[in-house]
């Protein structure tokens, strides 16, 4: 049985929390009148800012909970994953970030769809976003709840809820200015808590990780500080994983919306690299904290407390730093929580207006009040689904969908978002079948896998082992990935694209110049509200 | 396009090229990091297990290099394209 560990402490510092971001989202929502500002924040953030909010959008309570509590009990495999989330970002700066920026407005459709045909395009595209967000927000949700009612003793019921009206409130009303600065704090606070019980640990080490590397190795043998097959089995489903994570996150398309928010490519290049150094030392630290962990609470305690091993780091904190200190990891988890579902909700609401209202049902008929309307609508429905679902999927075993979302952006997103920036021959036809055939892929893979099949259904090894449909991959990446990569060559040399092929230069341009530059007179003044005229 | 000059023309296109092999360079140095670590973890466990020091093995060494090597990375491009880059731009469209 999970034990609440609720604290006057901890309650005192959720309340805080709820009172800044609330006030922050009643400042933002009196400036929220555009879709420019509901979907970027009107270009005003600063590249800094940008920087702490792309941190605070991707780091989830995994990377301090989960990944503290892996290496708890598991040692230095726990590491895998936090280098797996890192090595993505310098693939968005080199080779997505100056495409996306310069030639799209609100949503990485705008890149894939910019010389293509836009409905069938942007139709697939929003296929494919939405199964990423759905399967991450899910995750995310249900693990929420969870965490909530081990950390503050609420009911995972209340727990889904609260979570889900303050991220409907943060999104209806403030947008993207929020949701940005409900980022940056929660990053600000997670980088803080992170340095603080980091530095507490080292202060028993003398200032030495690798004393304390040594001191956890004494106690349960070399082998915590070697690579082992426990927390990744298989040795194609480690790369598989690596796949997933490293392309996957260059697609995440709550990450990608954020480049539209700052002023410039100059100012976009700069916010990544600043995300990038965030979210390194902060992974650096949880490796630090799990080890702490390790020798100074102890892994059977870690989890006798429950959560399965995601107390790891709150009860370090207790053990080094009070009741305080352990109260205000509680709130930073929250708080770590909320921004990542309300930037998760934001994204999935621009696909929904911005794409599908806009550019598919409308074609750039609608107004920029309408717009605003649909988003807001959308806000409310996926806000209400998130809970819904949250709530049905209560003690089931969801983990796997967040490696699933990973594998579905990097199957279905990355490929036709590659192609459309840097092949010319790539079609509308080849763009809609690997984008189909990237999410069909990974969801039909992974339900045939040991990840459902053992895991989640609950069946023995043995009797699937021999089915004729059996996948024994428990990452559908490295299957998924290249198939998308081939279909959508295939089909594109399948067929042809004359428009396509003549706005290529013009796209070039674009890249290199941005909207303004000189292909802008080729390109026609990018329209307000709809981008769709500019392939016509 | 409207007002392009064949000089003009072959500047931008020599930038992108240019940007091109930096930024292609970079991905695949990348990629080859990462993708030569998850190797080691996959097929040579026992290499990465090496213990260099008390406290300290192969994959403790390297694995907080991976994450260092990608922000020098991203360091060295936004420095290139900030500043180089940017410049050569805007001085080949003043040229025209």
């Amino acid at each position: 049985m999970m034990q609440s560990q609720t604290s006057n402490i901890s309650i005192a510092f959720f309340f805080a929390f709820m009172a800044v971001t609330l006030a922050i989202t009643y400042w933002a929502a009196k400036r929220t009148k555009t879709t420019e500002t509901f979907f970027a924040a009107g270009g005003e953030i600063t590249a800094w800012q940008n920087g702490w909010a792309l941190a605070g959008d991707f780091l989830s309570a995994a990377a301090l909970l989960g990944i503290a509590g892996i290496v708890t009990s598991n040692g230095f495999d726990g590491m895998v994953y936090s280098i797996g989330w890192l090595v993505g970002w310098p693939i968005i700066l080199f080779l997505i970030v100056e495409p996306l920026r310069n030639v799209g407005k609100f949503t990485f459709a705008d890149v894939v769809a910019y010389r293509l045909s836009q409905r069938p395009v942007r139709s697939a595209a929003a296929i494919g976003t939405l199964a990423v967000i759905s399967f991450y927000l899910i995750a995310q949700m249900v693990a929420t709840g969870a965490l909530i009612k081990l950390l503050f003793g609420i009911p995972y019921f209340w727990s889904v809820v609260i979570v889900g009206t303050a991220m409907l409130i943060y999104v209806l009303f403030g947008g993207m200015l929020a949701t940005t600065w409900v980022q940056v704090v929660k990053a600000v606070l997670l980088m803080a808590g992170g340095a603080i019980l980091t530095i507490l640990v080292l202060a028993q080490f003398q200032m030495n990780p690798m004393r304390l590397f040594a001191a956890a190795a004494e106690r349960y043998g070399a082998n915590v500080l070697q690579p082992g097959s426990r927390v990744v089995s298989g040795q194609w489903d480690a790369i598989s994983l690596g796949l997933g994570l490293m392309f996957g996150t260059a697609a995440m398309p709550h990450i990608l919306m954020r480049v539209y928010t700052v002023k410039d490519v100059k100012a976009a290049r700069l916010s990544i690299l600043y995300a990038t150094g965030l979210i390194g030392a902060f992974h650096l630290m949880v490796f630090v904290i799990g080890f702490g962990a390790m020798v100074i609470v102890g892994p059977e305690a870690v989890l006798k407390a429950g959560g399965g091993g995601n107390m790891a780091a709150p009860l370090l904190a207790r053990a080094v730093g009070g009741n305080a200190f352990f109260g205000f990891i509680c709130a930073v988890a929250f708080a770590t929580m909320l921004a990542v579902v309300a930037g998760l909700t934001l994204s999935g609401v621009a696909t929904l207006c911005h794409d599908i209202w806009a550019n598919v049902i409308r074609v750039g008929r609608a107004t920029e009040r309408e717009q605003l309307t649909v988003a807001r609508a959308a806000t409310i429905i996926i806000a209400i689904l998130a809970v819904v679902l949250g709530i049905l999927f209560e003690g089931q075993n969801v983990a796997f969908m967040a490696g699933l979302a990973f594998s579905v952006a990097c199957a279905a997103n990355f490929p036709s978002l590659v192609l459309a920036i840097g092949w010319k021959r790539f079609t509308t036809q080849g763009a809609v079948a690997s984008i189909l055939v990237g999410t069909v892929g990974s969801i039909v893979l992974i339900c045939l896998s040991p990840t459902v099949q053992v895991d989640v259904l609950g069946k023995s090894m043995a009797d699937i082992a021999g089915a004729w449909w059996f996948v024994p991959l428990k990452n559908p990446a490295i299957i998924a990935m290249p198939l998308s990569f081939v279909v959508a060559i295939a089909v594109s040399l399948a067929t042809a694209e004359l428009d396509a092929d003549r706005t290529f230069r013009e796209m070039q341009r674009r890249i290199l110049l941005g909207a303004s530059g000189p292909a802008r007179a080729a390109a026609g003044a990018r329209e307000e509200g709809s981008v769709s005229e500019l392939s016509s | 396009m409207s007002i392009s000059s064949n000089a003009l023309e072959g500047g931008l296109t020599a930038l992108a090229r240019s940007r091109l092999t930096v930024a292609a360079s970079l991905s695949l140095t990348m990629i080859a990091i990462y993708f030569g670590f998850m190797g080691l973890f996959a097929f040579a466990k026992p290499v990465l297990g090496t213990m260099l020091a008390p406290g300290l093995s192969l994959c403790i060494l390297l694995g907080p290099m991976v994450i260092i090597s990608s922000f020098l990375l991203c360091l060295v491009y936004v420095y290139w394209a900030n500043n180089v880059f940017d410049r050569n731009v805007k001085s080949t469209l003043e040229q025209a």
